[in-house]
């Protein structure tokens, strides 16, 4: 029944899964992408662009990874420049002006590892949008779709609820670099994987996550059994996340991640753990 | 002309026989291990007492080399103004992973410290301020929950008693031996600056060699003032990735902190000598008042 981590790695990343485009066709109507960041270009790695969740429009900010060859070429295998997180943070604040909640999926290995992405800042972009995406005062849901590849996801995933897919994972470093790192062998990547607790069923436990959205058959074979119960959790946590006044959706968001951190605190007086 | 020959041969052999006896009564002085340093950068051997006097400056060539937390702390603030804070929190093995707390006990021998980040208040020229350290020399200075907490810790302290925050980075990244939990640290810690950024005080991040991965890619970038330290290496992905993904070789000079400063990332480069001076400098004009009629 369970499956082992490094068989949800595969499916993560099966070549039949549904990106981020088909989450936005099935779910979300009237989609106008709007692009570019202003300052430099457009990065296709993040689409981006306004339409109608149940009939309220919201800000759509989604990785996409492409799934025909010209089209991963095209989306760069969903892994952004520093232009996608300032494009991303762009259509966040615009949101904010019109009041509009924001959906963000996750699909990625991770950033750009590049030439052109260091000299433009990779670094301070993806830091610049986890402390504004702190700051902006409309409601914020983070789906995990696929992977979700370390800095490069969380510089679009801060938010108020984040959800999840069954065979998604999300990690610090891919299995592969992680396997090199601490075994010096990136063929270890099956036992890393396994090591690593990236599943949503791990974060979910971990608190890190709030919600596994269940796929049944899994994505790649039968995509409407997720995306289904994608729109029930989204009506669900829309609706409730809109009720909130700004400060306490700005409290609870910043609470959320304030608590994330196993550590020990040896004091003179007395030992304390904290857990999360 | 063979006599000759000859000759040369027998006084070749003779030179060898005293050469090879010389090297055979050679003993080899003992030199106890880390009493000289090698320069990364031109190769000179370095007395390393006369290395800690010129503040891990080589004499030769100006390279800079990693410092201590410690030695750093030492080096900045006014002597005996450091007082420590959240020296207590260190770190746990969330994800149960092999080896970590051997790890951890290296770390702790190597940098004389509890966790790869020294933090308090102290002063520099008699300012007050909020001063926190990253060690590479405990695991690389890298970001686990610990370190992520008390750098949130020392952020919020700066923040509820109104002081101008300096953080020192020198860091590998996030601690990959607690995976996603090292990897949401990112987000708190920035989160934390926030609300110092809100209340507008001064944050200076000074970036010191190596300044990468999530710790780059978080609060080491948000300062309101961005310092590099001479003959840093400071980017977001390690040089060997981006390698290995665009197949090609990297230009000179790439992620230095003369790229940086060229690329517009940082506001400028210090040497060591006068980082003291500079921060100094820094932290005067931000007490400025209203210019006096």
């Amino acid at each position: 029944m369970s499956k082992s981590a490094w068989e949800i790695v595969k499916l993560a990343r099966h070549p039949k899964r549904m990106t981020s485009r088909g989450v936005i066709d099935a779910l979300i109507s009237d989609f106008v992408e709007l692009k570019g960041d202003r300052l430099y270009r457009d990065d296709q790695a993040i689409i981006g662009g306004i339409g109608k969740f149940n009939a309220t429009p919201v800000t759509i900010i989604a990785q996409e990874k492409g799934i025909t060859t010209e089209e991963k070429i095209y989306h760069n295998f969903g892994m952004p420049h520093p232009e996608g997180y300032h494009k991303a943070l762009r259509l966040m604040r615009q949101a904010e002006k019109f009041n509009r909640p924001i959906l963000s999926i996750i699909d990625t290995p991770g950033a750009y590892p590049g030439i052109g992405a260091e000299e433009r800042g990779q670094a301070r972009a993806i830091a610049y949008n986890l402390q504004q995406m702190m700051d902006l005062t409309v409601p914020i849901i983070i789906v995990v779709l696929g992977e979700g590849g370390s800095g490069g996801a969380l510089g679009v995933g801060v938010g108020d609820y984040v959800c999840m897919f069954e065979n998604a994972i999300y990690s610090i470093l891919s299995p592969e670099g992680f396997a090199s790192i601490i075994y010096r062998d990136s063929t270890k990547a099956e036992q890393a994987a396994n090591m690593m607790k990236i599943t949503a069923q791990d974060l979910l436990e971990f608190g890190i996550i709030e919600e596994i959205i269940v796929e049944g058959e899994g994505l790649h074979l039968e995509p409407n059994v997720g995306l289904n119960n994608l729109k029930k959790a989204l009506t669900r946590q829309f609706n409730r996340l809109l009720k909130m006044n700004k400060t306490t959706l700005l409290k609870q968001r910043y609470q959320k991640f304030r608590d994330i951190g196993v550590y020990e605190e040896r004091g003179d007086e007395e030992d304390e753990q904290t857990e999360d | 002309m063979n006599d000759f020959l000859e000759q040369r041969k027998k006084r070749l052999e003779v030179f060898k026989k005293t050469v090879r006896k010389k090297e055979v009564t050679y003993k080899p002085i003992n030199i106890p291990e880390g009493l000289f340093l090698k320069c990364d950068q031109c190769g000179a051997a370095l007395y390393e007492k006369n290395l800690q006097i010129g503040q891990y400056i080589c004499p030769f060539c100006d390279y800079h080399f990693r410092m201590s937390a410690l030695n750093r702390m030492h080096l900045t603030v006014d002597e005996g103004s450091f007082e420590p804070l959240f020296d207590g929190i260190q770190s746990l093995n969330p994800l149960g992973m092999h080896g970590y707390e051997e790890k951890l006990n290296i770390g702790k021998a190597l940098s004389k410290i509890n966790e790869a980040f020294l933090c308090g208040t102290a002063q520099i020229v008699g300012s007050k301020i909020a001063i926190g350290i990253l060690d590479s020399t405990f695991m690389m200075g890298s970001m686990g929950s610990a370190v992520g907490e008390k750098v949130t810790r020392l952020i919020e302290y700066s923040t509820t008693e109104k002081l101008p925050l300096i953080i020192f980075s020198a860091s590998g990244g996030a601690r990959m031996q607690e995976g996603i939990f090292s990897l949401m640290q990112m987000a708190k810690t920035s989160a934390a600056l926030l609300k110092h950024d809100q209340e507008k005080l001064l944050y200076i991040s000074v970036l010191t060699n190596p300044t990468t991965g999530g710790v780059a890619a978080s609060f080491a970038s948000l300062g309101d003032i961005m310092i590099a330290e001479k003959s840093s290496l400071i980017g977001f992905a390690g040089a060997r990735v981006i390698k290995q993904t665009i197949m090609q070789d990297l230009p000179d000079g790439f992620q230095t902190d003369t790229f940086q400063l060229s690329h517009g990332q940082v506001d400028l480069i210090v040497h060591r000598r006068d980082m003291r001076k500079m921060l100094h400098q820094l932290l005067k004009l931000h007490e400025g008042k209203q210019v006096a009629s």
